[in-house]
């Protein structure tokens, strides 16, 4: 018949359904046979697992929503239901709580992949740009739902975070009190936190997805920076690499459990369990963890807008990251010089995370503002500058080349005979 | 797979590890598979539990009910467990003509007796929840429009309960059911 | 791997940087920490210590403090029956809607919460001298340190140092933050007569009743970590599988 898809399945259900709607090829294709590179070591188990962070944050989600009440009079008595009188609310709501933690510890190393591995250098720019689109959307969402259990934390950090918007000029202040429905936090602001808390997880699952089509019209990208040369160099994704996302996967499980059963408030501050108070601010007010970096760099500039600005350029900066990159080389394998100022730019990260938990005063306030100085003359000072001065080791010529000269002799170009990570 | 094993000749070292070798990779991807449809299942119990009901709602399993209001031939509703009860104050006439009906000619066939507690028989307590689709029949006040038995008149579709609550025409299938309860003193029961 | 001297000089640097202790929490003494029956993966609530507890917090904190997120139900879970929480729930008068429509009063029931002795915030400041007793429900879960913290606390009275001026109404702890509490010291040695015997030290009173507060904040917890040791033990499991199934798919590849 004419128009109907040529579906090689056997069985005929599904030989039915995928001669007028091909999904199984498409999965086949895309997850089966898709050819990947040989040599991913464990690190590129981050994107599955960001994508079962995804699931289980959607899934616990929905279930959470059923027994929780958005109203500022009965928000955090219905999350202590949950908590008290929900059969396994406690496990729900730990699970979803601790996926959050989950799910940025993730993807910071997902980022961290890509930058160590120069994924975002050309062909895969747009692919970066839809991850970095990917981290602004987790952290809106992630921002949203720690207001909704109306503690202490929830109210001051949705206060804190919104009023940032006032310092934009002349709209500022019109802005916030758009953003708040009203003259401060109160109920309207919970309830559309709450609706777009739960929207914005979806809009996330079309991204992802976006994320996914993309990398699936470039390949990835693998340890060694360099391009597939044929199929040498490739692995068909199942069952090769199922089964290694499958071990990243029982890890990535175990850690989880060993939060959510033995440390469930390990990450939370003590203050969340003190029932929302608009007239008290908590002595120590901090933003959850995976915020403290940024969080860091807004107070390190002694001035409301630049903070902001510096805040939010943070992550803008991530969004040109493959223009200011000017090395064509993408691993850094072979660029020795470069590796050496991104563990600094990691340590600046930490560092910076550090500053934003404690109150800025003493060494914290020359710590943040040096760390914030490194932090962006890393991304537009070093990186295009040293991109053209620095001599990058020879490149192999294939994924499988070394593989082939294996036990032999020296290879062609020397430097690059350094054993292959072990996948 | 135990084919493999036995069809390699003995003295062919290579042969026979080869089988061994597939037959181990295909038990443990076995095990493994078997493990994750376990972990998933897991993992889904406590998402579907979580609908049921949860322990605050059953802790409202009981409540208690004051008799003495209740004037013979009227019905109060009572609420329990979310749902209407009803507790109706039945006068002799209504008892004898629940008694008197002989069962060949009911739907869902109970003796009144059954149906009340020894000695209470003035007392008829059941769920107000027509058993055909769940909405709640009228007829609590002597005024309402009881049907032509006496009872209950289902609004939604028409069904009529006689006066112990027993469905005497359609469509719906069953007797109003009877909620457990107890009369901890003659003039206070306990439903629940 | 080569070392990174960069990098190591400026984690040196910043370790080096970190290393004093903040300045202005001396004043707070640090938490000694308790040996708990709850502590550690296998952790359970001391059932004996949570009951006293339990009688403590009904004879003397609940005179000024809510309990407000429990249930008399909850305290099925440290062990008392049925019977005796019917009784103790009876014994609270619950307000309540009379036939008549007008505000009355009716016994409680384990399904009530607990009885607060304050109908709300105002009220309870206008008779604490403008102090608010918390509400204990949480407090466990609320404060830094948790059961150390109130144990500590309701340890840590004493005169204040030579030189403080406290200010009016105000207590000397020395693990209160600013150590000036608005509460006077709760617990006195024989404070109740516990009905096992046991003697009522200060001691024992603030470590009994920290054990209950902590079941009242977390009721989940022995269910939590008896599930928890099940799962981290099949994670365990399947991660051994798991990798054993990876190692011989990837047998046959050449690296």
């Amino acid at each position: 018949m004419a128009g109907l898809h040529k579906s090689e399945f056997t069985n005929p259900v599904i030989n039915w359904v995928d001669s007028r709607l091909p999904i199984f090829t498409m999965m086949q294709k895309e997850y089966g046979v898709f050819p990947t590179p040989k040599n991913f070591n464990y690190f590129w188990n981050f994107g599955a697992l960001a994508m079962v962070n995804l699931m289980i944050m959607i899934v616990t989600g929905i279930f959470l929503a059923m027994n929780y009440t958005p109203h500022v009079s009965m928000a955090f008595d219905s999350v202590e239901r949950i908590m008290r009188d929900v059969n396994f609310g406690w496990l729900l709501r730990y699970v979803h709580a601790n996926g959050a933690s989950m799910f940025f510890i993730v993807t910071y190393i997902h980022i961290f992949r890509g930058l160590y591995y120069g994924s975002y250098k050309a062909p895969r720019e747009l692919l970066w740009i839809i991850g970095v689109v990917i981290l602004l959307l987790m952290m809106a969402t992630a921002f949203m739902g720690y207001v909704l259990p109306w503690g202490q934390m929830s109210y001051w950090g949705a206060t804190v975070i919104t009023n940032l918007f006032s310092a934009i000029p002349l709209v500022g202040d019109s802005i916030v009190t758009w953003l708040w429905g009203g003259f401060s936090v109160d109920n309207p602001t919970l309830n559309r936190f709450f609706s777009l808390h739960y929207l914005l997880p979806f809009v996330l699952v079309g991204v992802v997805f976006l994320h996914v089509a993309a990398l699936h019209v470039t390949g990835s990208n693998n340890p060694l920076g360099i391009e597939v040369k044929g199929p040498q160099d490739t692995l068909p994704f199942h069952p090769y690499y199922t089964v290694k996302d499958s071990v990243g996967m029982c890890v990535y499980l175990l850690v989880f459990a060993v939060l959510v059963f033995f440390a469930p408030d390990f990450f939370s501050a003590p203050d969340n369990y003190i029932p929302a108070n608009p007239l008290v601010t908590p002595a120590e007010i901090v933003p959850e963890w995976y915020f403290l970096p940024f969080y860091a760099i807004l107070r390190s500039v002694p001035n409301k807008l630049g903070g902001v600005v510096m805040m939010f350029g943070a992550i803008a900066v991530l969004f040109v990251l493959p223009w200011l990159d000017t090395s064509p080389v993408r691993s850094c394998k072979f660029r020795p010089i470069y590796r050496q100022f991104l563990f600094l730019l990691v340590i600046s990260c930490i560092v910076l995370g550090m500053v934003g938990a404690h109150r800025p005063e003493g060494i914290w306030v020359v710590l943040g503002r040096v760390c914030t100085a490194y932090y962006f003359l890393h991304f537009l000072v070093i990186l295009p500058i040293l991109g053209k001065l620095e001599r990058p080791l020879p490149l192999p010529e294939s994924i499988s080349r070394p593989v082939i000269a294996g036990g032999g002799g020296p290879l062609p170009g020397g430097a690059a005979a350094k054993p292959m990570e072990k996948v | 797979m135990a084919d493999s094993m036995t069809a390699t000749a003995p003295g062919s070292h290579g042969g026979a590890h080869a089988g061994q070798e597939v037959t181990k990779r295909d038990f443990l991807k076995l095990v493994a598979g078997a493990g994750a449809a376990v972990g998933v299942g897991a993992m889904a119990w406590p998402v579907i539990d979580s609908m049921n009901p949860s322990k605050d709602v059953l802790a409202l399993s009981s409540i208690d009910v004051d008799l003495t209001p209740i004037q013979a031939g009227q019905a109060i509703t009572a609420v329990w467990r979310g749902k209407p009860v009803f507790v109706r104050h039945r006068t002799p006439e209504e008892i004898k003509a629940a008694e008197s009906v002989p069962l060949s000619q009911l739907i869902d066939p109970q003796a009144d007796k059954a149906r009340v507690k020894p000695g209470h028989d003035q007392w008829l307590v059941v769920v107000g929840i027509c058993t055909h689709l769940g909405c709640v029949p009228i007829g609590n006040k002597p005024s309402d429009n009881r049907g032509e038995f006496g009872g209950w008149f289902c609004p939604c579709h028409g069904s009529q309960y006689d006066t112990s609550g027993r469905v005497r025409h359609g469509p719906a299938p069953a007797n109003l059911a009877v909620p457990p309860y107890a009369f901890e003193t003659d003039t206070k029961i306990k439903i629940g | 791997m080569r070392l990174f001297p960069l990098a190591a000089i400026a984690a040196l640097a910043a370790a080096v940087s970190i290393g004093p202790a903040r300045a202005e929490e001396v004043t707070t003494a640090p938490l000694p920490h308790q040996r708990w029956t709850f502590d550690g993966p296998f952790g359970t609530y001391d059932r004996a210590a949570a009951q006293r507890g339990f009688q403590v917090y009904k004879e003397v904190c609940a005179n000024c403090h809510s309990l407000k997120l429990g249930y008399y139900r909850d305290l099925k879970g440290i062990g008392l029956s049925d019977g005796q929480i019917a009784a103790i729930a009876a014994s609270v008068s619950v307000p309540t809607i009379g036939e008549d429509g007008q505000p009355a009063e009716r016994p409680g029931l384990p399904s009530d919460h607990f009885h607060s002795p304050f109908p709300n915030e105002n009220a309870a400041r206008a008779a604490m001298n403008g102090a608010l007793p918390p509400d204990l429900s949480l407090i466990e879960k609320a404060r830094e340190g948790g059961a150390d913290y109130i144990y500590a606390l309701l340890n840590g009275y004493s005169e204040p140092p030579a030189g403080m001026k406290l200010g009016d109404g105000m207590n000397y702890n020395k693990y209160f933050p600013g150590n000036q509490i608005a509460m006077v010291q709760p617990l006195q040695n024989g404070q109740v007569t516990y009905a096992d015997g046991t003697p009522a030290t200060q001691e024992q009173m603030a470590r009994d009743v920290a054990t209950f507060l902590t079941y009242m904040a977390s009721p989940e917890m022995e269910d939590r970590k008896r599930i928890g040791v099940k799962i981290v033990l099949f994670l365990v499991f399947m991660t051994g599988i798991t990798y054993a199934v990876k190692r011989k798919v990837w047998a046959d590849v050449h690296h």
